[in-house]
């Protein structure tokens, strides 16, 4: 059984539209710390490496966060081998 | 799977007939089409380009599509979005759906286009004469999808 206590070991992590252009990267492989657990601590995590990071993933900024393909909220559980996406709100249609 | 994302054009006519097929049942067929405007927050737009998350906007439609068949009594849906570089006048989405009545049709037409304005992860980047930007989004999109939202939907 995963056990969303158990920090995951290794994330990768997307990044689209807006994000991809100002952060300078599609994507990257992390090993985050033990704090993160959920898609809050990782958001919080990526923000304090500061200048755009911290900009773009300020509290204030409306930012969706997808877990394996699915939306998630603040609270969703990160496990060992997840794609995490960070990407602005949707516009299309 | 009902659902496409390409770059290319597509026939609506030939769609429609496609999701009718010879299906004795349909009595009704709804259908939306969006297309480029060349003005959008009073910019010109020469361009635009969509970008899309393969693999999550696929599932995404399915799903989006999944939640109309069981929200309303309706034979089969479609969605066609376009991807890659587009130009003011050209097709962007279809959204095709059949069912026996009109009411149930509309409705879930309705439903699917408002909930990929605000779910499908799509994103607009337009040409304008004074450069490149990303579209923000619309509070009335939210607005349009939060009519149907049940209680614990994903944060906005």
């Amino acid at each position: 059984m995963r056990d969303a206590a158990t920090p995951p070991t290794t994330l990768t992590l997307v990044y689209l539209a807006r994000l991809r252009e100002t952060f300078g990267t599609a994507t990257e492989r992390l090993e985050p710390p033990p704090e993160v657990t959920t898609v809050a601590t990782l958001r919080t995590w990526l923000a304090a490496r500061g200048g755009a990071w911290s900009t773009e993933l300020a509290p204030a900024r409306a930012v969706r966060i997808a877990v394996n393909h699915e939306l998630a909220r603040p609270d969703t559980p990160l496990h060992a081998g997840d794609e995490v996406a960070l990407f602005p709100p949707v516009t299309g249609g | 799977m009902p659902v496409r994302v390409q770059t290319t054009d597509f026939d609506v006519s030939a769609e429609l007939a496609a999701l009718r097929g010879a299906d004795p049942r349909v009595g009704a067929v709804a259908a939306f089409i969006g297309t480029v405007r060349d003005v959008n927050d009073a910019a010109s737009v020469a361009t635009m380009t969509l970008e899309h998350y393969p693999g999550m906007t696929e599932k995404a439609l399915a799903g989006i599509v999944d939640e109309a068949k069981s929200r309303w009594d309706i034979i089969d849906a479609l969605v066609i979005h376009r991807v890659g570089e587009l130009k003011p006048t050209d097709q962007i989405v279809l959204v095709g759906v059949t069912g026996a009545h009109r009411g149930e049709a509309f409705a879930a037409c309705e439903f699917i286009i408002d909930y990929l304005k605000t779910r499908a992860p799509f994103w607009k980047k337009e040409v304008t004469p004074d450069g490149t930007r990303w579209v923000e989004p619309r509070a009335s999109d939210d607005d349009a999808a939060a009519r149907w939202t049940a209680p614990a939907e994903p944060p906005r």
